[in-house]
């Protein structure tokens, strides 16, 4: 871990700040495969404990997509020897939180508990690694729940179905074309069998990574690993084959009808990150995360102060990219146009501000600014356990290595304003591109035999 | 291996009223400002909230004034435009933030605490706070970004049933005004009114500075210091009337498109400070403030599969905030989920919690104590609610005894004396099923 005290110039931020106040990172490794990482804080006797496991969305075949996520619900549904739900009654009555989630590239289960109590998530998580239970009536009753979150989270929101269609369209093989939570297809189809398929193909000691952060000593904690997790037997697991996008020859268009009041626009370019790129083009994802922090890292960045101030144009603007998945991805630029503008024109200023990044060098107070947010930010993340242990995990799950963490302000420092240019000329084409545009279409009311109070409105 | 139930009696013993709670530091600035102050020297970093007694709860006639006021403070101020203001916090890695609830209005800072980035975040901030321009223009384009905002809720089944309910049960009290206003009351609002909102609000004394962070007692000081001095003393924000109980049941239905029905049932509940907020707390928590293993999660998700998201809450305020259920399930389950939330509650309030039930609530709670103070950002956010409602300030330090205390009894009593079914509104937005299309339970 870097303990040096680099001052940059120009009255720029100590990159050591958050080295300086952060603790160490200690791995170990189980007989059966299994990672361990320790990172002590000391600033209140609280630990988390996340379990990693290597299969997500991304794992997923036609016809079974959601099935990590349904896996991820039916773990808390009981073991033998743990009834359904009896892990959450558990971890309740210690005084935990917990829950889980599933997303592209893994899936993670997490307690935050005092750190005296955290043996307990280990002897639950060891549990239900090896020996769930998938009791056809439970499944029966939480794949409606699954249901009802995807009509909560996308069929019912107009911007979600929008970016949902627009990712679909815009991979011709990626997994990443597939929706996290499922088509509603897959999940009417589903079947508690097929669940235990997946869960012995991929919920084994060697597809995992403990992340413990907190109040906790790490010997002691390596010690209770092994003791929990040590007598899981690994398993072989499914040989992965290297999956890439082909070429994209030409842009994509979309558009999304549902009932709604405003329109959305959602554009993607196809761009590399971490995992994916070569000894030449190692630096490209830096440079990524160089320009979408430019474009959008915070109130003074060019897309809120030209396009949401400025132009007024939008009245809400931004860009996404991360260089931390397992296969690569896109930047994206989405927003909603102002009152008097439509998507058209919102597309056009976007495409003009890609534009300018591939024809003019950003600003050194730019570059600046962003380096300096993200040493801010590093030492603002040691405010919590939960996302330092988020960081560990979500790195060692997409094929990356945790000390990434410490070298990312460095490397990104490296960043030059000719290297964001290169990156907009390479990637930031229109050959590349994929447009979703959300179509709004009348909010009908149809009339209801309902007592409707006196003067009351709709819609709200 | 240790069996799980030996690392529990080992664990549950070593709890107990040993847990250091933080060390709470009180002041008034010299302009009348409450401080309320916990140092914590482990992070290079600083944590500010300034709240003002300036929620949507003044908005008086002119629904959506108070959240255009608060929106509009870094959008220009003193010698800087909001471009200028936005470039000195993030060129240091300062983040800016505000927002405006129903009581509370703030303005918020995360700050290293070197000294440059420091002083140029609290030079920032002071000149938001205390002298914001209200241009015309930057007006005009917050109350363009508010007239979004609405349209993206009418598109939205769970923030219409949210706006729905509130206004349905609040009638003609403050708390029925939704902070982003209407169409019609934004479109008549001017800078000139948000001037005088924050004239007449955002003042000394109608305000609670909360400090966390790697300062020692005399840099706080002067940063509170810093902070208020150009802040005039003004008047604190007079008493909010309390809220009139619904004398019958209601029921309103707002038709929708949506794949689901979004149900919400409840009715005046508590304020801040109430003599009842431990019986009723502890037992919402039994009833469904814990989750999964709540009785209405229990009952509406895990036995019947009917809705991702299920839980009740009470919402303490100034006055009498409300007391609601909340669930979606898709529209032809509607109303077999508001059978089974309505039986629930109505077994919970006869019956009281039964003492498994109750015992298992109490560790959560106090089990789970510590990750509530285990960061700044949640210590501040308690010290702003504790400056704010005028709590003690011994408030942490007793939380846990006060909670050991309550017993089902009390729990029983509370609930049936404060809660009345028989008199509760229920708002269902969604597409309305024939009857001879919903299932029957």
């Amino acid at each position: 871990m870097k303990r040096l005290l680099i001052i940059l110039a120009l009255g720029g931020l100590g990159l050591g700040l958050a080295a300086q106040a952060a603790q160490e990172v200690h791995e170990y490794r189980l007989d059966n495969g299994m990672q361990v990482f320790v990172k002590p804080d000391r600033r209140a006797p609280i630990a988390v404990s996340q379990v990693w496991y290597r299969v997500g969305a991304s794992y997923e075949p036609d016809g079974r997509t959601g099935i990590s996520h349904v896996l991820e619900h039916m773990m808390f549904k009981g073991t033998e020897k743990y009834g359904p739900n009896e892990f959450s009654r558990i971890i309740a009555e210690n005084g935990g939180e917990e829950n889980a989630f599933t997303g592209p590239d893994y899936t993670a289960y997490f307690q935050t508990m005092a750190a005296d109590r955290i043996e307990v998530s280990f002897e639950l998580e060891a549990d239900r690694m090896r020996n769930l239970l998938l009791r056809p009536e439970e499944f029966a009753k939480e794949v409606e729940v699954v249901k009802e979150e995807r009509r909560l989270r996308t069929e019912d929101k107009p911007n979600a179905l929008t970016y949902e269609q627009f990712k679909a369209v815009a991979y011709r093989s990626l997994p990443y074309a597939n929706p996290v939570i499922g088509w509603m297809n897959d999940l009417e189809n589903l079947e508690a069998k097929d669940l235990g398929h997946w869960y012995r193909k991929w919920y084994a000691p060697n597809n995992a990574a403990l992340v413990v952060v907190g109040d906790v000593d790490p010997e002691r904690m390596f010690e209770l690993a092994k003791q929990h997790f040590g007598p899981l037997k690994a398993e072989t697991l499914p040989e992965s084959k290297r999956l890439r996008e082909p070429p994209q020859r030409g842009i994509i268009r979309t558009e999304v009808k549902a009932p709604a009041r405003q329109p959305y626009l959602v554009m993607g370019y196809k761009t590399p990150v971490l995992a994916s790129v070569d000894e030449q083009t190692a630096l490209e994802p830096y440079a990524l995360e160089m320009l979408a922090g430019i474009l959008d890292g915070g109130q003074s960045a060019r897309l809120k102060r030209e396009l949401v101030r400025g132009a007024e144009i939008a009245t809400s603007a931004s860009a996404s990219y991360s260089a931390f998945t397992r296969l690569p991805g896109m930047l994206t630029l989405s927003g909603v146009p102002a009152e008097g503008y439509d998507v058209a024109d919102l597309e056009q200023a976007f495409t003009e501000q890609t534009a300018k990044l591939r024809t003019e060098l950003v600003s050194a107070e730019e570059l600046e600014r962003v380096r300096n947010q993200v040493i801010a930010s590093q030492v603002y993340e040691l405010d919590s356990v939960f996302y330092q242990a988020l960081q560990i995990g979500l790195l060692e799950t997409v094929g990356l290595d945790w000390r990434l963490i410490d070298q990312y302000a460095e490397n990104l420092r490296q960043v030059t304003a000719e290297q964001v240019r290169d990156v907009a000329r390479k990637h930031l084409t229109e050959d590349q591109l994929t447009v979703a545009i959300l179509n709004p279409q009348p909010i009908e009311e149809p009339a209801m035999a309902a007592r409707q109070p006196s003067g009351g409105r709709h819609g709200g | 291996m240790r069996s799980l139930a030996g690392a529990l009696t080992l664990a549950l013993t070593l709890v107990g009223p040993t847990q250091a709670t933080p060390e709470i530091q009180h002041w008034q600035t010299q302009s009348g400002a409450k401080v309320l102050f916990v140092e914590a020297p482990d992070l290079p970093m600083l944590d500010i909230r300034i709240v003002f007694d300036a929620g949507s709860a003044r908005d008086g006639d002119t629904p959506g004034l108070a959240k255009l006021t608060n929106a509009v403070l870094d959008q220009g101020a003193g010698p800087w435009s909001a471009d200028e203001i936005a470039q000195r916090m993030e060129s240091v890695g300062a983040e800016l933030g505000n927002d405006s609830l129903r009581d509370m209005a703030y303005l918020s800072l995360r700050t290293l605490t070197e000294p440059a980035p420091l002083k140029t975040a609290l030079e920032t901030l002071t000149q938001v706070l205390t002298a914001p321009r209200f241009a015309l223009s930057d007006v005009d384009r917050i109350l363009q970004a508010m007239g979004a905002t609405l349209k993206s809720q009418q598109q939205s089944p769970g923030a219409i049933v949210k706006r729905r309910f509130m206004q349905a049960l609040y009638g003609d009290h403050p708390y029925a005004i939704h902070s982003d206003g209407t169409e019609a009351s934004l479109a008549a609002l001017t800078p000139e009114q948000a001037r005088a909102f924050h004239r007449r609000l955002y003042v000394a004394n109608n305000a609670v500075v909360a400090m966390v962070g790697a300062v020692q007692r005399p840099q706080a000081e002067a940063i509170a210091e810093q902070l208020t001095a150009a802040l005039p003393a003004g008047e604190p924000a007079p008493k909010l009337p309390e809220p009139e109980p619904l004398s019958e049941a209601r029921s309103v239905k707002v038709a929708f498109p949506s794949a689901q029905s979004h149900l919400r049932i409840g009715q005046i509940g508590m304020r801040r400070g109430d003599p009842d907020y431990f019986p009723l707390y502890v037992g919402n928590h039994v009833l469904g403030g814990s989750g999964l293993v709540s009785r209405l999660g229990e009952e509406v998700r895990e036995k019947r599969g009917l809705s991702y998201s299920v839980y009740s809450y009470f919402s303490p305020m100034h006055a009498d905030g409300p007391f609601m259920m909340g669930a979606q399930t898709q529209n032809a389950q509607a109303l077999q989920a508001q059978t089974v939330m309505m039986d629930t509650l109505r077994r919970f309030i006869e019956h009281g919690p039964e003492a498994a039930d109750l015992a298992r609530s109490k560790k959560n709670i106090t089990g789970g104590f510590p990750l509530d103070i285990a960061s700044n950002s949640k210590i501040l956010g308690y010290l702003a609610m504790i400056g704010f409602y005028d709590l003690p300030l011994d408030y942490l330090d007793n939380f846990v005894q006060r909670i050991e205390a309550v017993d089902a009894a009390a729990i029983r009593e509370a609930f049936q004396r404060r809660l009345h079914p028989e008199r509760m509104l229920t708002v269902v937005v969604g597409r309305q099923v024939e009857p001879a299309e919903s299932k029957a339970e």
